[in-house]
């Protein structure tokens, strides 16, 4: 692995007694995009801004570039883009505006300033939204103008918490491909999200959270095979319950949330057969995927500690 | 870990609180139609009101025409009242409500910075408004005195100091409504007391012996004679108890912020 941008050892961060980050290490390569998922209070967002100085550590060290945190924070986030969970654009600016003041932050000469907001309008495919203020765009215009700010200084690493929470498939399909450009570009990616589809179709590598600690990290596909079985039926309908008593045996494994039933297994057939002829129910058969994998890693119950 | 943020620190400057002023200057000359329209006609309105409608039932007060009297404390008042307001509302828009501290401290740029960058700014608006009333006064021709200009410098270091406390409100705010236990509670009292609009000479002893370190009698003292084409006869004691308390404030509201923002 060559010298990672971002390297966390033995984090750990407390509020009281809560432990919200526990002993946690990883690191993000150049051109890497690592997925960060967790149910809500995992210690996603704490772990990025203790990376940014927000928040002080307890326990552990944070490089970024090489550079000790938060001692030389001010120089790391000179290479650092972030965008938050919640949009913190200035609503008195337009989009140009937005893009011009950030860029101002950094220090930029104006010359490189000038020239690069065009590009960012481009990217964030806002041109006709030049003079636009932010309460007259969409959500997903608004969460790219932050991406777009975001690459103001044209970082050689991204934070992004949640950046497409909120956004209807077509704004999220476009963000999507917008991180797949600059991924291309050979930017590297920190990427919290509550979408596994998300995350296994942009991370090259996902970090799971629950309680602060990380409990499993891993290429998408890899993590899938590691964990869980190679497919999974979904059992709905009157008679889900019963068929999961009747049938559990076909199945390596068993699980019920609510009125569904899933089965976890590798030979679907018998199975498949036997729910064939079964009219109290209707059923779905489908590859496991990293939903399942989430859930099996984090459980079914709702978390509302965020 | 080493810790964050050492609250008890000296400030921490560099010159990226530039842009954060800069910033606020864009915003505010995006709105600047109907804030100068208002910086001007409302003293407009009160001295003429005021100045020539009670003016004209009181006569002279401290020497002078009340008309002159009211116009060189307005001025002083204003600077305090603009430099608060600043300070208190519009800076807690930025902290707490539009999160715009919150995205500038993701780019490298200091809390301190921000911190420093808002007092500063609070201080050149209050500056602007000054300037207006200072404008209106010379074209009524209440004065025309050239040592007008002298007393800008004096309203600076007076906004700076407003500015710095309401800062300190500012980083203990929860939300907007605490504001009006200041102003209810300091603002107001502190503008009664400081002979803005009517001498204090006639009030008890300990009252005015409470007058005479508050900082807006201060900035009073040194604006009224400068206003009037006259040189303060005992500028000194005035000017250090507004650069006490502009330090003071400043490096508690820092103090402050800074356990808001990294507790």
């Amino acid at each position: 692995m060559p010298e990672p941008l971002l390297r966390v050892s033995h984090l750990t961060k407390k509020y009281g007694d809560a432990v919200v980050v526990d002993d946690l290490s990883f690191a993000i390569a150049p051109g890497e995009c690592l997925g960060v998922i967790g149910p809500n209070g995992a210690g996603k967002t704490t772990t990025i801004r203790i990376c940014l100085g927000l928040t002080g550590a307890d326990g552990g060290e944070v490089e970024a570039f090489g550079m000790p945190m938060p001692e030389r924070v001010r120089d790391a986030k000179k290479r650092i883009g972030v965008v938050t969970q919640f949009d913190s654009l200035d609503p008195d600016f337009s989009c140009v505006e937005n893009l011009r003041v950030y860029g101002s932050y950094f220090g930029l000469p104006r010359a490189t300033i000038a020239e690069r907001v065009p590009r960012l309008l481009d990217f964030a495919a806002l041109q006709s939204k030049a003079s636009a203020r932010p309460g007259e765009l969409s959500g997903g215009m608004k969460r790219r103008l932050s991406l777009g700010r975001a690459l103001i200084n044209d970082p050689d690493l991204l934070l992004l918490d949640e950046p497409t929470t909120g956004l209807d498939p077509q704004a999220r399909h476009l963000m999507w491909e917008r991180l797949q450009n600059l991924l291309q570009q050979g930017k590297a990616i920190l990427l919290t999200t509550h979408f596994m589809d998300e995350a296994e179709r942009l991370c090259d590598r996902l970090l799971v959270l629950d309680h602060g600690r990380k409990i499993a990290e891993g290429r998408p596909r890899d993590l899938i095979a590691a964990h869980l079985e190679s497919d999974v039926v979904e059992v709905y309908g009157d008679g889900a319950a019963a068929a999961g008593k009747l049938h559990g045996a076909l199945a390596e494994r068993v699980e019920t949330s609510g009125e569904t039933v899933f089965f976890y297994l590798r030979e679907p057939k018998r199975l498949l057969d036997a729910l064939a002829s079964d009219h109290s129910i209707r059923y779905l058969h489908r590859p496991a995927n990293l939903e399942d994998l989430f859930l099996k890693l984090t459980g079914r119950q709702i978390r509302d500690d965020s | 870990m080493p810790m964050l943020v050492e609250p008890y620190a000296a400030p921490h400057l560099t010159s990226r609180f530039w842009p954060v002023v800069m910033r606020n200057l864009l915003v505010w000359k995006k709105l600047a139609g109907p804030s100068v329209l208002g910086n001007i006609a409302e003293p407009l309105i009160t001295l003429v009101a005021f100045g020539y409608g009670v003016g004209s039932l009181i006569g002279t007060v401290a020497d002078m025409p009340y008309v002159q009297y009211l116009a060189s404390g307005s001025v002083a008042a204003s600077c305090a009242l603009a430099a608060t307001f600043e300070g208190l509302y519009s800076a807690y828009s930025r902290m707490a409500v539009q999160k715009t501290w919150d995205s500038i401290l993701n780019a490298p740029v200091a809390l301190d910075d921000i911190v420093f960058a808002e007092m500063l700014w609070a201080a050149i608006k209050a500056l602007f408004s000054c300037t207006a009333i200072l404008v209106v006064i010379f074209a009524l021709g209440i004065s025309r005195a050239p040592s007008m200009l002298l007393a800008l410098p004096v309203l600076g270091l007076a906004g700076v100091t407003f500015a710095s406390l309401a800062l300190v409100f500012n980083a203990l705010a929860k939300g907007y409504d605490f504001f009006t236990y200041y102003f209810t509670l300091v603002i107001t009292p502190m503008t009664f007391l400081s002979g803005v609009y009517f001498p204090i000479a006639q009030m008890p002893d300990w009252l005015q012996a409470v007058a005479q370190v508050l900082p807006l009698k201060a900035a009073v003292d040194l604006v009224r004679p400068l206003v009037l084409g006259k040189i303060p006869a005992d500028p000194l004691l005035p000017l250090g108890i507004l650069t006490a308390y502009a330090c003071a404030g400043y490096y508690l509201a820092l103090v402050l912020t800074r356990r808001r923002f990294f507790g």
